[in-house]
């Protein structure tokens, strides 16, 4: 099949690419807005959320991310189906992109061999052939896929030799893969992605992004960028020498990388794409999402700000006590299990349009995480994806207005405090 | 009064039927209570009636049952959710509640309407079931209740002027009365003694009560399974001035011959312009049941945490979604069903997710809500059209295999109000 899968570049700002993903899903009437986000999903449902949780978010990725992590030990019962995972599923109406592993979830190494990858699920380690690999895409029926690649290079220290051999073996991979692909009837429709490899070896990182360029494949994942595998700044350098050799009019996702700060940077190194698990993993250590991504902050207030006068006493405490009030997170979230937030009546994040934050108090989700309740969950998760959603939407008009500057600043700002009253962007 | 519009009466329902309409009671339950009962239907068979009970924060139409949200949320399904549902009540826990967050804090955020922002009514326990069911080492006085707290081991006086403190404090619309509980296995004195102190603490509590005109105040029937301690508790309290009255001290293990019959001697002596709730009452035959004996609400954990556990609630019984038969089953829970659930997921999705992810438990939490209070409305209807046995008999005929299988103290109960089901 030929791609169908158009990207239209409308701007690029310091390396960034603003532009539209078009002509995708079944129709070909579905579009994805780049620099963006996956919608994450565990065995086809987005964690903690029915379709009625989900349905009140109001910007939701374009795009969703399966996995075949968590959907591969019901092969045979999609397979009876015959009609996918969105149908499986319930998914609401939205492009769907399925990859190999689930990045909230472990992945041990030293599984990867010439023949196989393997995948954890609920009941254990499956192993999966190029065919295997592919009757699963096919059960699946993603609008898009990444072919099948050996990205077990995330340890530190692994060996250019091994660099090496995860490059050759996920090209060979890939061309079996491509070779099943358009053999296939149920993936006519589906669009494959090449995965780029090569841990930190810059020129076997070089090596598999030209060679992977040269198939045809609709665009890129880049994979093994993870931040355990390597510092931000390698990380950076060959994220630059990497797109440098992929064409313009085809897509780049990365995978792993999720942080905002870190999302900024990769930006900035031509990525396009990036998966949604970071709202799910904050949910998880039971925080909330409370950065700022105002690039068009109100002159008044900003002095205002400066001069700690919008600043509540409580959130001047946050800063103080900032190493134990934001516990096991990164500074980008506020810890709503800290006895801080036990009689703060406020909404999690003042301003914010989300469920939670439209419906309930800090004081409430604390109780609720205290007490284990599993709305604690669902709360925390239609925030974490509003606010991560919002980001991304920030980021665009920010590329399109010419401030990223400005939003880079806001967003560095570590945990900056919640402007009052007013949404964002 | 909310603008929440009663949900099962249509007034052409109430048209046809004007004869019964016209002997029909409407009233306030005594002078001030925030609580009018107006019966909407009675069943001219059975005790069975269909009322429309209005509280502070809408209209419940009644028979209802009443979910429990222990800990202020009703188990991962959110206050939007379970409006949609058509809950117009559910529960709250004070014990929980009052131990976390605490009364201070659910007071400062008005009330736990504010606190969980539910927009309808709720009602509170007294804290004294959890207390002696949850908590070792209890010991029950003629002063209350003492114990010692499970968070951080402090010792903990609850008397009944302290359950309606907290109560208070939470604002639900309706408040139970400390009562002494006793298992409804146990017998001898200890029940009688249980029983007096009972009424004692219901005028403590009703002296307690600082807000008599927002709040409304229950009294509950004890005597454990002796006729005629339950005889004299009703005498007793029914003579108190309260606005409404639950049956309690039941649905804890004792045989279902004695707890029917409990429950149709509680009714006989109940008022009949005064709600009348059943505790701890929640599996569907039961329901129908007492129903049947006079009964308007109830409540269980029963669906929600059932539900926690894989089992999704249906007209024929109940299906274990964690079997293997249901991976590949591609139906929905019930396909009679209208719920977010069963217009969205197969039973063969709600298995694979089961092991997955929590979302799954919530399919089958609002799946069950649905049932039980579709169960309910259906009831209802069929008590105001009149033809509330037949209801009865299909209701049993789709529950059960043949008639062997109905259980033979329902067959019984529902004897004793005239409904055959052969």
């Amino acid at each position: 099949s030929a791609c169908v899968m158009k990207l239209d570049v409308s701007r690029v700002v310091q390396g960034c690419r603003l532009g539209v993903l078009s002509q995708l899903g079944r129709n070909g009437d579905r579009s994805v807005e780049v620099p963006g986000c996956l919608l994450p999903t565990r065995c086809g449902s987005v964690p903690h959320l029915t379709h009625d949780t989900l349905r009140t978010l109001d910007s939701l990725p374009d795009a969703t991310q399966l996995t075949l992590a968590s959907l591969a030990e019901h092969q045979e019962v999609l397979e009876e189906l015959k009609e996918g995972a969105r149908k499986f599923a319930g998914l609401h109406d939205t492009v769907l992109y399925c990859s190999l592993h689930d990045p909230a979830a472990p992945c041990p190494a030293g599984y990867v061999t010439n023949k196989t990858v393997s995948v954890w699920g609920s009941g254990g380690r499956i192993e999966l052939t190029p065919s295997r690999f592919m009757a699963l895409q096919a059960a699946v029926k993603p609008d898009w896929y990444h072919s099948m690649a050996d990205g077990d290079t995330r340890q530190p220290g692994t060996s250019r030799k091994r660099a090496r051999k995860a490059v050759d073996r996920s090209l060979a991979f890939l061309d079996e893969c491509l070779q099943l692909h358009h053999r296939s009837e149920e993936l006519s429709k589906a669009e494959i992605l090449g995965v780029v490899e090569g841990g930190d070896i810059l020129e076997e990182r070089v090596r598999s992004a030209r060679e992977t360029a040269k198939r045809p494949v609709a665009g890129f994942v880049l994979d093994g960028f993870q931040p355990c595998a390597m510092s931000a700044g390698v990380r950076h350098a060959l994220l630059l020498a990497v797109t440098a050799e992929l064409p313009d009019d085809k897509p780049r996702l990365l995978q792993g990388v999720g942080r905002p700060d870190e999302v900024l940077d990769c930006v900035r190194a031509g990525v396009d794409l990036f998966e949604g698990f970071f709202p799910y993993e904050v949910t998880e250590r039971g925080c909330a999402l409370s950065f700022s991504y105002d690039f068009q902050p109100d002159p008044e207030r900003e002095v205002l700000e400066r001069d700690g006068a919008l600043k509540t006493e409580e959130e001047a405490g946050t800063r103080e006590g900032d190493a134990e009030g934001r516990g096991p997170g990164s500074p980008f979230e506020m810890n709503l299990r800290d006895t801080r937030y036990r009689e703060d009546l406020n909404p999690v994040r003042p301003g914010c349009s989300c469920y939670c934050c439209r419906s309930h108090s800090r004081a409430y989700v604390h109780h609720l995480l205290v007490t284990n309740e599993l709305l604690a969950g669902v709360l925390l998760m239609l925030h974490n994806l509003h606010h991560y959603s919002r980001f991304f939407q920030a980021l665009r008009e920010a590329l399109q207005v010419g401030r990223l500057d400005c939003l880079r600043r806001q967003v560095l700002q570590p945990c900056s405090s919640a402007p009052q009253g007013r949404e964002e962007a | 009064v909310s603008s929440m519009a009663a949900v099962g009466v249509s007034a052409k329902c109430l048209d046809s039927m004007g004869t019964v309409n016209s002997a029909l009671a409407t009233g306030r339950a005594f002078a001030g209570a925030p609580l009018t009962l107006r019966i909407v239907a009675e069943c001219p068979v059975s005790k069975a009636r269909a009322c429309d009970l209005t509280l502070p924060h809408c209209t419940v139409n009644t028979p209802v049952f009443m979910p429990v949200g222990t800990q202020g949320t009703m188990k991962g399904i959110t206050v939007d959710q379970l409006e949609a549902l058509g809950c117009q009540i559910c529960l709250g826990n004070t014990y929980h509640l009052g131990m976390r967050p605490g009364p201070e804090l659910i007071k400062k955020a008005n009330g736990l309407h504010g606190f969980m922002n539910w927009k309808r009514n709720l009602l509170t326990d007294s804290g004294g079931f959890q207390m002696v069911s949850l908590v070792e080492l209890s010991v029950v006085t003629e002063e209350g209740v003492r114990f010692r707290s499970p968070y951080d081991g402090k010792e903990i006086l609850l008397t009944p002027e302290e359950s309606i403190s907290i109560q208070n404090a939470l604002g639900s619309d309706i408040m139970m009365q400390l009562d002494d509980v006793v298992s409804s296995t146990v017998t001898g004195p200890r029940v009688e003694e249980a029983m007096y102190r009972s009424i004692r603490w219901l005028d403590r509590c009703i002296k307690a009560n600082k807000n008599p005109e927002r709040q409304n105040l229950f009294a509950i029937i004890q005597g454990g399974l002796n006729a005629d301690l339950r005889k004299k508790c009703l005498e007793e309290m029914t003579k108190r001035d309260v606005p409404g009255f639950a049956v309690g001290g039941l649905s804890g293990g004792e045989e279902k011959d004695d707890f029917w019959k409990m429950v149709t001697l509680s009714t006989d002596h109940l008022p009949r312009v005064k709600p009348r709730y059943l505790m701890g009452v929640g599996y569907a035959t039961d329901l129908v049941v007492c129903v049947a004996l006079g009964c308007d609400m109830f409540d269980c954990v029963f669906p929600t945490r059932t539900a926690r556990f894989g089992s999704a609630l249906v007209p024929w019984g109940s299906l274990q979604l964690k079997h293997k038969q249901f991976a590949k089953d591609f139906q929905p829970i019930d396909p009679n069903c209208e719920c977010a659930t069963c217009r969205r997921y197969s039973r063969a999705f709600l298995h694979a997710l089961f092991k997955a992810d929590t979302a799954a438990l919530h399919h089958i939490t609002v799946h069950n809500i649905a049932y039980q209070l579709s169960l309910m409305r259906s009831v209802r209807q069929s008590i105001v059209e009149q033809r509330f046995p037949q209801f009865v008999r299909s209701f049993m005929a789709r529950m059960y295999n043949s008639k062997e299988d109905y259980p033979s103290w329902a067959v019984d109960a529902l004897a004793s109000v005239n409904i055959t089901l052969d």
